[in-house]
């Protein structure tokens, strides 16, 4: 583990819509200033764990410590309020309030927590994302895809978070928007955000992430360094072969 | 009908219309953000007008033990679940807003003679009195229920607003009373001439939809509010719980409710179930805008008070007939030339 105190440590986490358990046993690990990223077949759990460890879904069993603090029993606002943001595969956006209203809530909670800074913060996103600024009017119903995914992430950086978490942001983009969205999910790491990223895009994910984690039917099956998974025989032969955009 | 009698009926269409839009408002407003068709919107406007006629007439308002015994019942309730989760951080806020809160308004209000002091202080003690059981119902009758479908929420309103008539009836009695009128100032043009009520009614339903307007176009509590409107699961991703917005919105529509009851108190006789008819077509206006715009739900209970005011003169028996049959052709147009929505799961 290292000295530093992880980020986010999730153990034995257990998770089950009535009878049926989606996940079983899971654990995962972020380390700060890490990419970690969850590939994985449709329907293996990815969505709901993400949404298990932000608060939107309870847990039958496990552990949640993030930024060293074991929580039991937790609202998603509190989460967003020690600084976790969740980018949902759906985006989520306001779609009839403009590009500008939907960063400015993002930073809703920062807001109520007392920071005055959403202007400065705003800035910064139309520095990673120009083409919002252009739209910064228009409302979000009328946006592209990729822009509506660059306002989904725009919108969670608002909120200045320590984890970043992004389900499936390449989801339905056409190749050239999802290599500039991991282009951005690449440098967001050289602001020292640690992000973990659930993507069915398997080579996108593994390329840019330092540590990977293959989960199958609810278990996690596979974990090790993206560089060695990348080489491993059994993701090249279910993720890489056939599935890889690029 | 001449033309002096046709302006009459316009003015207290037009009068009547101001107060049916703003609860058609707070109507559009609680459902849009909490999914709860908010029957007991008429409690607020009665409540509202018999505390501001309490006062005037010396009286203690029955509203301050309903605050005193809501306030009781929220707090217990409160301090549980924070017991529960060892949230004792909230525990100043629990005991400040629901009890000392009600206890200083009854030291206040026992301890001073309301009835000497002048109207705007009046008008503001009521509001006080009132404003804070729209965030208590929500506490108690709908914040457990958050998740439930909008049926069960339905259910759950219309047993509120039986509570909340009975609570009425104790705390009032049968009796209907009337406040003073706010000015006896009137505008004369030609030969018709504009009360000063109506002038009263009209400009402050304006401001306060101007108010509304701007508090949901520019403060971030307001863009909150529309944002757990459109999408609850992004909203709450942002850090905006599903009870503060529930919450400042019952808050919302506690006060549209007992200013409007305020309005109509030196107009009309209020009795303690008097507000349940007005809250109804305040609903029309609501459901012409489809439970959703606010600026066509705002026209359609003008027109609500139009149409009530002129069928009262042609077949005033009828009027109330008239006016909830108006539901029934918007009903079957909305649900021509809307796409059905699936429910948000």
């Amino acid at each position: 583990m290292g000295a530093v105190e992880p980020i986010l440590v999730v153990e034995d986490l257990c998770v089950g819509y009535g009878k049926v358990e989606a996940l079983h046993h899971v654990g995962i690990v972020v380390e700060p200033g890490q990419i970690v990223t969850v590939i994985g077949p449709n329907g293996a759990g990815k969505t709901t764990m993400l949404a298990t460890v932000m608060g939107l879904l309870s847990r039958s069993r496990g552990t949640v410590r993030f930024l060293g603090e074991n929580l039991k029993d937790y609202a998603v606002e509190e989460m967003v309020a020690r600084g976790m943001n969740l980018v949902p595969e759906s985006r989520a956006l306001f779609g009839e309030m403009s590009v500008e209203e939907n960063l400015q809530l993002g930073a809703f909670m920062r807001h109520r927590l007392g920071h005055r800074d959403h202007l400065e913060t705003m800035a910064w996103v139309f520095e990673i994302f120009p083409r919002l600024k252009e739209r910064r009017d228009q409302l979000a119903f009328t946006l592209s895809g990729g822009e509506r995914q660059m306002l989904a992430v725009g919108r969670a950086l608002m909120a200045k978070p320590k984890l970043l978490m992004l389900d499936e942001p390449s989801l339905g983009l056409a190749p050239l928007i999802v290599r500039e969205i991991f282009r951005v999910i690449a440098d967001l790491k050289q602001t020292g955000v640690a992000i973990l990223l659930v993507e069915q895009n398997a080579r996108a994910a593994l390329q840019v992430a330092d540590y990977g984690y293959v989960l199958e039917t609810g278990e996690v099956s596979l974990a090790g360094p993206a560089r060695e998974l990348i080489d491993d025989p059994r993701v090249i032969e279910s993720y890489l072969g056939l599935g890889g955009k690029h | 009908m001449d033309l002096q009698i046709a302006l009459l009926l316009g003015q207290d269409g037009i009068t009547n219309g101001a107060i049916y839009a703003l609860l058609s408002l707070a109507l559009v407003l609680v459902f849009a953000v909490t999914r709860v068709i908010f029957i007991p919107q008429g409690e607020f406007v009665a409540f509202g007008a018999l505390t501001l006629a309490s006062f005037q007439a010396g009286k203690t308002p029955g509203t301050l033990w309903l605050l005193l015994g809501a306030g009781f019942v929220v707090a217990i309730v409160d301090l549980v679940v924070a017991w529960r989760r060892r949230k004792w951080r909230r525990v100043p806020a629990i005991l400040g807003w629901n009890l000392v809160y009600p206890a200083l308004m009854a030291g206040l209000i026992l301890s001073i003679e309301p009835s000497k002091w002048p109207l705007l202080a009046q008008i503001s003690l009521a509001l006080a009195l009132v404003v804070p059981l729209g965030p208590m119902m929500y506490r108690l009758a709908f914040q457990p229920l958050a998740e439930a479908p909008v049926l069960v929420l339905l259910i759950v309103s219309v047993a509120v607003h039986l509570v909340l008539v009975g609570l009425g009836l104790v705390f009032f009695g049968a009796e209907g009373s009337r406040a003073a009128s706010f000015s006896d100032v009137s505008l004369d043009i030609g030969e018709f001439s504009i009360t000063g009520q109506t002038l009263a009614v009209v400009l402050t339903s304006g401001v306060l939809i101007v108010v509304l307007y701007q508090f949901f176009g520019r403060s971030l509590y307001g863009k909150a509010l529309r944002a757990t409107a459109i999408n609850r699961t992004g909203a709450r991703l942002m850090g905006i719980s599903t009870v503060m917005a529930g919450k400042l919105s019952f808050l919302l529509a506690a006060g549209i409710g007992a200013l409007s009851g305020i309005l109509i108190a030196p107009i009309t006789t209020v009795y303690y179930d008097t507000g349940f008819l007005i809250g109804l077509k305040g609903f029309v206006g609501a459901i012409i805008g489809g439970l959703a715009s606010y600026p066509v739900a705002a026209v359609g209970a003008v027109a609500v008070g139009l149409l009530e005011s002129y069928s009262s003169f042609y077949a005033s028996a009828f009027k109330e007939v008239i006016v909830f049959t108006l539901i029934i052709p918007m009903l079957l147009w909305r649900s021509l030339t809307t796409r059905h929505v699936e429910e948000e799961s």
